[in-house]
């Protein structure tokens, strides 16, 4: 069983913001509460590309503050990524593997857009 | 047909360039080659030998690839030393057996000199010398428990052999004979300001000493006792006394020698027996021996060519080599060119000599002060290779020769590579002409490397680097190569170049910029490289506010939310204080602003007030109090116009001789606005005191009696450099007319991100261009630059006086867009009053 279908399965859609609130070619943050305590999200809205929608951690586990959302989104050959607006390292929108030291990596959660709604799918 | 014998004895970096150079005209199938080296190890590189202390190894000092003699047909005697050469019969003699020749080549090199020394007799321990890999291994074991060293020389290998003993963590001393440092390549100033130098770095300099005695010592295991009645004790010495050609094996079968030795050899480098060759450092050509690699290698490639010449053929001949030399001794920069003496007859010299930073430089020049014919460099080697080509190439010096050595020439472009005749040497370990280069790059290599490879350009001592590669990027650009300086990997354009497609094409947003001209056409998201460098071209040109829903994606963070980010993700507030001037009314405004939202207040270096710790969604609220209160934002976040200090000019001050605030406010709310590749810094001083620094700045100005100076182009920060006196006793509007335009084609043609510094040193034809475009127009652009700015001074608006008036903008400035709760992970302590991030 592939993780995507693992996915499709297990989370539950849970609505974030609105449409409105996204900003084309860069990034929003939104609170999320989860059971397992609250988090920071970094939206990121790329209209036109294959994945619209990407929604990772706000956190800059480099630069320790909470500012991902507000660095620029670029793609480094093809593959859609956020430099920290901190220390410019690159991000991956798709997996927030950091591109610079792999070892560093935002939380990344699947997100969709439903009607005028942006819903996060969160596992169990 | 039967193959002729040659054979050449010394394996060092002649002998062994020698082999390559027949190899290459595919000598072996004429000849039976065979090369005989006394030492252990195949030939290697003398130059480096110094780098053997630093870590290298025999191997990797080793010349040609790993393996070569066993690649090819060349038989490679190692430990056989030649004892005899018996002519009457053409043999070698060694221990080992008789071996008859052809043709002999001479390549024997040369040994160090010892002095005549009591004490210091052949076969004695301290008897220590710098020339091979065994002498460093000696050196090294003798400093196993030592702990000061000293070297009898203070020439050029002396030097090293110094820095040699620093870093086997010795107390270094050099003991020199003559009066100076270097005798041969330096002058006296030059030498003192070496001698400053050195001594600062913990080398004792001890000249004028003439070592008459070596004896046992008390502290140390010698003393060197001097002509003087002084005395100096070491426990090791190495003598650096200078080198004598390795002529045993000629004097004993008669070959022709040289007064003071040498092999005597004639313009083919054949020696007075017309079948033995002799090169390299042992070799003596018109009473000169050469103790450099370079003029060995010329030699070497003539008798090459000789040796494969067919009868009939032009015979290449030996005239004799360029002597001067650029190095790094104990890391301070030495050069010599040409005739540093001035020993020309009615030569001439202009001297530079700043003993507060030891840089000493001396040009000289013919009798008629056209040409350069020599200079002497210390401390500073950054206009070695421009003085070099003037030299060499006997290029008409420019109307002031004192400019190539002053200061404000620090980092001046090279000699642009377009001036340079076909002849000029580039390369001269390998004797590359630009001649050579074009024609490798005319037969197919299109970049620096395959241009080495072909040319063997800087694979030598590596000194000539820069220069080659600005001769091949030129040439390359001349044939039309695109030279990639792409910007990144979404536009193969240069800045400039995409400056000139916004302006020509009118494009006004990124998408469609990358859409018509990205390098995937129409895909690619572009990056963090390349949107902000197209940000600030569209706001160059266009001046359309930043926050436009076009524009905002592009902008790096700072100019996104108008405000510096710091590092917990809070932002600084600066508004603009035009030319440091402010009312007690509006000082108390930045208090109570400060005072209310719990902001830290510092004073900045551009006299104005930064205010830290602003949260996102704070930023609004304080803009709306601060324009409120007739403040406007000051572009701090931005590559843009800065500030104007001023200092408080002739309105108050008792030597003030214009009025400094005045024009700095006129200044700044003229630019204010203006983005540009880089920040722009100006500054305005009232009078010649120039307390407001503007000689560090972009833009600098200075009240004189009858008006202004203009001075352009200085830099702060990490690399301070001087502003340039650009114009003098300018009237208001001329003043404004020349900054106009010069800031224009700063914009027009910098690089992404490059200062207006490094843009001048990297402008072709300097200072001198730069005044030949903005005062004289002599690209017919003033005009042009003029109405662009105007543009951009028309079109100015606060951008937050803009952001505030638009709901859309202002829903940018929240922390979450679903919560109204500021980050809580934005944590702060007191600290002197104020609060700081946790
Ligand atoms: C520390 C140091 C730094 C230097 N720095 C520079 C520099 O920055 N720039 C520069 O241009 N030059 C520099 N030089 C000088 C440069 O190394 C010489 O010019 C160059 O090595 C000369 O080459 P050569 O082949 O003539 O002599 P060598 O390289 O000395 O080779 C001669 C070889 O012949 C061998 N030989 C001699 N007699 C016999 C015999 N009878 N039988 C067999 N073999 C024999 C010797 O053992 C030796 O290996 C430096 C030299 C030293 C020592
Ligand atoms: S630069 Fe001249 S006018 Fe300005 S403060 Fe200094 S002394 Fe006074
Ligand atoms: S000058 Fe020495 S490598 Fe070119």
């Amino acid at each position: 069983m592939s993780t995507a279908t693992a996915i499709k399965h297990d989370v539950t859609w849970q609505p974030l913001c609105h449409q409105a609130d996204l900003v084309a070619f860069s990034g929003v943050a939104a609170w999320l509460e989860t059971a397992e305590g609250p988090a920071q999200v970094a939206l990121f809205y790329v209209p036109g590309h294959e994945t619209e929608l990407f929604a990772v951690d706000n956190h800059d586990p480099l630069g320790g503050a909470n500012v991902i959302a507000r660095g620029i989104v670029g793609d480094v050959k093809g593959e859609p990524v956020v430099a920290s607006p901190l220390y410019k390292q690159h991000f991956r929108l798709c997996d927030g593997v950091c591109v610079e030291d792999p070892d560093a990596r935002l939380r990344h959660w699947p997100v969709r857009i439903a009607g005028e709604r942006v819903e996060i799918g969160l596992r169990g | 047909m039967n193959k002729q014998r040659l054979i050449i004895i010394g394996n060092g970096m002649v002998g062994h360039h020698l082999v390559e150079q027949l190899i290459e005209r595919h000598a072996t199938d004429r000849f039976d080659i065979r090369i005989f080296g006394e030492e252990r190890h195949p030939a290697y590189d003398r130059v480096h030998l110094s780098e053997y202390f630093a870590g290298r190894d025999a191997r990797s000092l080793a010349m040609g690839e790993v393996g070569f003699y066993d690649a090819n047909p060349v038989t490679l005697h190692l430990c056989e030393a030649v004892t005899g050469i018996d002519r009457d019969n053409g043999e070698v003699v060694t221990d080992r057996g008789r071996y008859p020749y052809d043709s002999l080549v001479l390549a024997t090199g040369s040994y160090p000199f010892v002095p005549p020394i009591a004490g210091a007799e052949a076969g004695q321990p301290n008897r220590l010398v710098y020339r091979t890999l065994d002498d460093l291994d000696t050196i090294r074991a003798a400093a196993a428990d030592a702990r000061r060293g000293v070297v009898v020389g203070g020439g050029l290998l002396g030097l090293e052999a110094a820095n040699a003993l620093k870093s086997l963590g010795l107390e270094a001393h050099v003991v020199e004979f003559a009066p100076r440092l270097m005798p041969v390549q330096l002058d006296d100033q030059g030498g003192t300001a070496l001698r400053d130098k050195i001594e600062k770095l913990g080398v004792g300099v001890h000249l004028d000493r003439a070592t008459t005695e070596i004896v046992p010592g008390e502290d140390y295991r010698y003393r060197m006792h001097f002509k003087d009645g002084e005395s100096l004790e070491t426990d090791l010495i190495v003598f650096s006394a200078g080198i004598r050609p390795q002529d045993a094996l000629a004097r004993q079968c008669k070959l022709e020698i040289g007064e003071r030795g040498g092999i005597v050899i004639d313009d083919q480098c054949r020696t007075s027996d017309p079948e033995i060759f002799a090169i390299g450092e042992c070799a003596l050509w018109s009473n000169r021996i050469f103790g450099l690699v370079a003029p060995g290698y010329t030699m070497a490639r003539n008798v090459a060519d000789a040796l494969c010449s067919e009868a009939g053929d032009e015979q290449p001949t030996f005239t004799g080599a360029d002597m001067s030399t650029k190095l790094k001794l104990l890391g301070v920069d030495v050069g010599s060119i040409g005739d540093a003496h001035g020993a020309t007859e009615g030569a001439r010299s202009y001297r530079y000599n700043d003993e507060t930073t030891g840089i000493y430089r001396r040009l000289v020049v013919s009798a008629d002060g056209k040409r350069a014919i020599g200079a002497v460099l210390v401390g500073d080697n950054a206009a070695y290779d421009t003085l070099l080509q003037y030299v060499q190439n006997g290029i008409e010096l420019p109307a002031d020769p004192a400019s190539l050595i002053l200061p404000s020439v620090e980092g001046a472009p090279t000699l642009g590579a377009d001036a340079l005749p076909e002849t000029a040497s580039i390369c001269s370990c390998h004797n590359v002409t630009k001649g050579a280069i074009c024609a490798a790059i005319d037969a197919g290599a299109t970049d620096l490397g395959a241009v080495k490879a072909e040319t063997k350009a800087s694979t030598g001592c590596g000194g000539c680097a820069a220069l080659l590669k600005s001769v091949v990027d030129s040439e390359l650009e001349a044939r039309g190569v695109e030279v990639d300086q792409s910007i990144c990997e979404h536009f193969a354009h240069t800045r400039q170049a995409l400056y000139s497609i916004v302006r020509v094409e009118g494009i006004r947003t990124f998408s469609e910029l990358i859409e018509k001209h990205g390098a995937s056409q129409g895909h690619g998201l572009g990056c963090d490289i390349c949107k902000p460098a197209v940000a600030s071209i569209l706001a160059s040109c266009f001046n359309e506010p930043i926050t436009d829903a076009a524009h905002v994606p592009l902008q790096d963070t700072n100019d996104t939310f108008m405000a510096n980010m710091q590092k917990n993700g809070t932002y600084s507030v600066v508004p603009r204080i035009p030319g440091g001037e402010i009312t007690p009314a509006k000082l108390r405004v930045l208090g109570e602003v400060g005072e209310k939202y719990g902001l830290y207040t510092k004073i900045t270096g551009g006299q104005r007030v930064d205010l830290f710790g602003a949260r996102l969604e704070q930023l609004p609220d304080i803009w709306s109090e601060l324009i409120a209160a007739g403040f406007e934002t000051g572009h701090a976040y931005g590559k843009a116009t800065r500030t104007v200090k001023s200092c408080v000019g002739s309105t108050w001050c008792r030597y003030g001789v214009q009025d400094s605030v005045g024009m700095a406010i006129h200044l700044e709310n003229r630019y204010k606005g203006l983005r540009s590749p880089h920040k722009l810094k100006f500054a305005v001083s009232g009078c010649t005191r120039e307390c407001a620094e503007a000689q560090s700045k972009d833009v600098g100005v200075i009240a004189t009696e009858h008006g202004w100076n203009l001075y352009v182009c200085g830099n702060g920060g990490m690399r301070p450099r001087h502003a340039e006196l650009f114009a003098t006793d300018l009237d208001d509007q001329t003043l404004i007319r020349y900054i106009d335009r010069f800031l224009m084609f700063y914009v027009r043609t910098a690089d992404r991100l490059q200062r207006t510094s490094v843009w001048r040193e990297n402008l072709e034809g300097g200072l001198d261009y730069l005044k030949a475009v903005v005062i004289d127009d002599s690209l017919g652009l003033a005009e042009e630059l003029e109405s662009q700015m105007r543009h951009v001074i028309d079109s100015y608006e606060c951008e937050w006086a803009n952001a505030l008036d638009d709901p859309e903008k202002l829903k940018r400035f929240r922390s979450f867009v679903n919560d109204q709760r500021p980050d809580p992970d934005i944590i702060v302590t007191e600290e002197r009053g104020q609060l700081r991030p946790a």
